[in-house]
C-alpha cells in the first residue's frame, strides 16, 4: 500500500518535473562540459558517496542545503580544491538541476562496506558512562550542561535529515563528518544558517567530534523498512 | 587506548575539577560586590520577576520562584540537579518511571488517547523535563499542590498534569490515576529525588522578564520570527515534521499546536520562555525586547479554541483572558483571535510506529 503510493508520487514528481530532473540527472551521470565531471564519479552512482575517501553522501538531502552549498563552494567561503571549479563551473539553473536531482534520490539503503550494528541507536536511558557511548549520548540527548542540543534535535530522529535544510547526517561517511565538525570549529566552512553548526561544533572536543562521527556513520541512512 | 601517563593525567584533571567545584561551591570564587557591580550584565538586568506581577491573576501557576534570582547564567547559581538516568531503579517501580519517561519525550505516540496535536511535553520542557529554567519537572514536582489563579482553587500535582492534556496537548485530560498520570508522576518524583519541597527553587519555570522597554510589537516580532525561528518552525508556524509524522520542531500555532487555554499562550510566558531558551543551541543571543516582540508575534495567530469556549470569543476573553497578556478575542489583520466559534471535536492522535524520539 505504501509502495504504491510512493511509486504513484514518484512517477508525478517525475513527471511535473521531468526537464529539470533530465538535466540535473545528466550532469551527474555525465557532467557537463570539460570543467564539471560526473558527479557520481566521486559522490557514486547513486550518489551514496564514497566513505574512506571521505566524498560525502548527496542522496535524499535537502536541495536548499544542496544548492547552498554548491554556491559557497563557488564563492570560495567554503573552500574545497575540487569542487571550487566545478561549483564555479556550474550554471544557476545547473546548480539547481543537480541539486533537485540529489534530493530526489532516496535515501541509501545499504551501507557500502561497512557493518551496521544490530541496534545502532542507543536505549534512551542508557548509561552514557562508557566511553563508546560518547558519540550516542551527544547525538540523542546533547549536553544540557553546556546549552549543547542533541544532534538528532535539529537533524531528525537517528540523524534521518529534516525539510531542506536541515541534511540528513546519518550514514555520512565518519572522515567526511569530522572533517566539516572540525572546519566549523576552526571557521573553515561557513557557520551556515544562523551560524548554528559553528556554534554547536565549538562545545565539542576533538574527541566528541570523532566520537559523535562515528555515531552517524554507522546508522542506516534510510528508515529501517 | 589509554596509557597509564594519560590515566594519571584523566585523575589529576578530575581531582582539580572536584576541587574547584567544592571551592565554587563554598562560595569561594564570589568576588565581593559583584552582583552590585552588575557584572552578570544583561541577564540579571532585564530579569526581575518582581517587576512582573500577573495584572488579574489569571496566569494560573503558583508565584514565581525568587524574583530576584539572577537568570540566564545558571553556573552562578546554586541549581538543583535531578539523578542520572542510570539511577532510575530496577524493578516496577523504575518500569513505570521509565514509561513516564518515554511518554513525557514522545506524548502523542506514548499516550495518543489523550493528545490532540504533534507537541511532546519535551517541547517546552527541555531535557527531557532536566533542564533549569526550562520549567523542570523537578521544581514542578515539589510546587504542588498549590492555589492556582487559574483554575481558582488548590491544585494537586497529578490535577497540574491533567492541564498540561487539556491546554498545551490540545487534548483530553486522563482520568485521575490512569496509567498515564501515574507514570508521568512517577518520572517528576523520581526527578525531584533530593529536591526541598518547595515552590521556589531555583531554576523552576521560565525566568520572568521585566516589561519590555518597548511595548510588544507584531511588525518588529515578525522580523524576528523570519530570521531566528522561521529556520526550524517554518514561516506558517507549522513546524517540521518526518514522513511518519512525528514532529522535530513544534508547531507554534495553526491547528497542531496547543490551545488558547496553554500557559504558553500568554506573551509573557512565552517571552520568558524564549528568551531563556530559544533559538535552540544559541539561548540567550535574543534581547528581552526581541523575546517579547517574538512572542507577542507567535500568539498572535490563530490556534485551536479555548476549551473553556464560553459562547463566544468576547464572552470567554473577558472569562479568562481579560489581560493585556492575552491577545485572544483581540482583532489581528481582521480576525478575531479565537472567533471560529466552539472547540472542535478531540481526536486522538494516530500512533506512530517507527521514529525514535530524541529527549
Amino acid at each position: 500500500m505504501t509502495h504504491t503510493w510512493q511509486t504513484l508520487l514518484l512517477a508525478a514528481g517525475l513527471f511535473a518535473s521531468a526537464g529539470c530532473r533530465a538535466d540535473g540527472a545528466a550532469i551527474a551521470q555525465t557532467g557537463a562540459g570539460a570543467a564539471v565531471p560526473a558527479c557520481q564519479t566521486c559522490h557514486g552512482p547513486a550518489g551514496e558517496g564514497m566513505a574512506q575517501a571521505g566524498f560525502p553522501r548527496l542522496a535524499n538531502l535537502g536541495a536548499p542545503y544542496l544548492q547552498r552549498q554548491l554556491a559557497a563552494f563557488a564563492d570560495g567561503t567554503r573552500g574545497n580544491a575540487v569542487m571550487t571549479p566545478i561549483a564555479k563551473a556550474l550554471s544557476g539553473a545547473d546548480s539547481a538541476a543537480v541539486s533537485a536531482y540529489y534530493a530526489g534520490l532516496p535515501a541509501p539503503t545499504a551501507h557500502q562496506g561497512r557493518a551496521v550494528p544490530a541496534s545502532a541507536s542507543p536505549a534512551p536511558a542508557a548509561a552514557p558512562s562508557a566511553a563508546a557511548s560518547v558519540g550516542a549520548t551527544l547525538a540523542t540527548r546533547g549536553r544540557w550542561a553546556d546549552k549543547l542540543p542533541a544532534c538528532d534535535q535539529c537533524h531528525g530522529p537517528g540523524g534521518r535529515g529534516v525539510g531542506g535544510d536541515f541534511p540528513a547526517i546519518a550514514g555520512q561517511g565518519a572522515a567526511y563528518l569530522t572533517n566539516q565538525l572540525t572546519a566549523w570549529k576552526t571557521g573553515a566552512r561557513p557557520p551556515g544558517p544562523m551560524g548554528l553548526m559553528a556554534q554547536v561544533a565549538k562545545k565539542l572536543s576533538d574527541d566528541e567530534v570523532r566520537a559523535v562521527a562515528r555515531h552517524y556513520a554507522a546508522l542506516p541512512a534510510g528508515a529501517t523498512p | 587506548m589509554t596509557t597509564p601517563r594519560q590515566r594519571l593525567l584523566a585523575v589529576a584533571l578530575l581531582a582539580a575539577l572536584a576541587l574547584a567545584g567544592g571551592l565554587y561551591a563554598a562560595g569561594a570564587f564570589d568576588a565581593p560586590g559583584r552582583a552590585a557591580a552588575g557584572s552578570t550584565a544583561r541577564g540579571a538586568a532585564e530579569v526581575a520577576a518582581s517587576a512582573a506581577p500577573q495584572p488579574n491573576g489569571l496566569a494560573g501557576d503558583p508565584p514565581p520562584a525568587d524574583g530576584t534570582a539572577p537568570v540566564g547564567r545558571p553556573e552562578t547559581r546554586a541549581v538543583f540537579s535531578p539523578p542520572d538516568e542510570a539511577a532510575i531503579p530496577a524493578g516496577e517501580f523504575g518500569d513505570v518511571i521509565r514509561r513516564g519517561r518515554e511518554i513525557f519525550i514522545d506524548t502523542p505516540r506514548a499516550a495518543p488517547a489523550y493528545v490532540g496535536n504533534s507537541l511532546r511535553c519535551v517541547s517546552c520542557h527541555l531535557d527531557a523535563g532536566r533542564l533549569a529554567d526550562a520549567s523542570p519537572m523537578w521544581a514542578a514536582f515539589v510546587s504542588y499542590p498549590a492555589y492556582r489563579s487559574k483554575t481558582r482553587s488548590v491544585t494537586t500535582f497529578q490535577q497540574r498534569l491533567q492541564g498540561c492534556f487539556d491546554y498545551s496537548m490540545n487534548g483530553k485530560a486522563p482520568p485521575p490515576g490512569a496509567p498515564e498520570l501515574v507514570a508521568l508522576e512517577s518520572y517528576a518524583y523520581w526527578l525531584a529525588t533530593g529536591a526541598a519541597v518547595d515552590p521556589k527553587l531555583p531554576g523552576r519555570g521560565y525566568p520572568a522578564l521585566a516589561k519590555p522597554a518597548q511595548t510588544a510589537d507584531f511588525d518588529r516580532g515578525e522580523q524576528v520570527y523570519g530570521a531566528q525561528c522561521a529556520l526550524c518552525h517554518g514561516a506558517d508556524g507549522a513546524g517540521q515534521k518526518t514522513p511518519d509524522g512525528y514532529a522535530v520542531f513544534p508547531a507554534l500555532w495553526g491547528p497542531d499546536s496547543f490551545n488558547w487555554g496553554a500557559g504558553m499562550g500568554r506573551i509573557s510566558n512565552a517571552a520568558a520562555f524564549v528568551r531563556a531558551n530559544m533559538p535552540l543551541g544559541l539561548p540567550g543571543t535574543l534581547t528581552a525586547q526581541q523575546a517579547w516582540d517574538v512572542a507577542l508575534y507567535m500568539n498572535s495567530h490563530e490556534r485551536p479554541q479555548d476549551p473553556r469556549y464560553a459562547g463566544s470569543a468576547q464572552a470567554t476573553r473577558t472569562a479568562f483572558h481579560d489581560t493585556d497578556d492575552s491577545m485572544y478575542g483581540k482583532a489581528v489583520a481582521g480576525q478575531v483571535l479565537g472567533g471560529s466559534g466552539a472547540p472542535k471535536p478531540f481526536k486522538p492522535q494516530q500512533a506512530r510506529t517507527q521514529t525514535r524520539p530524541t529527549p
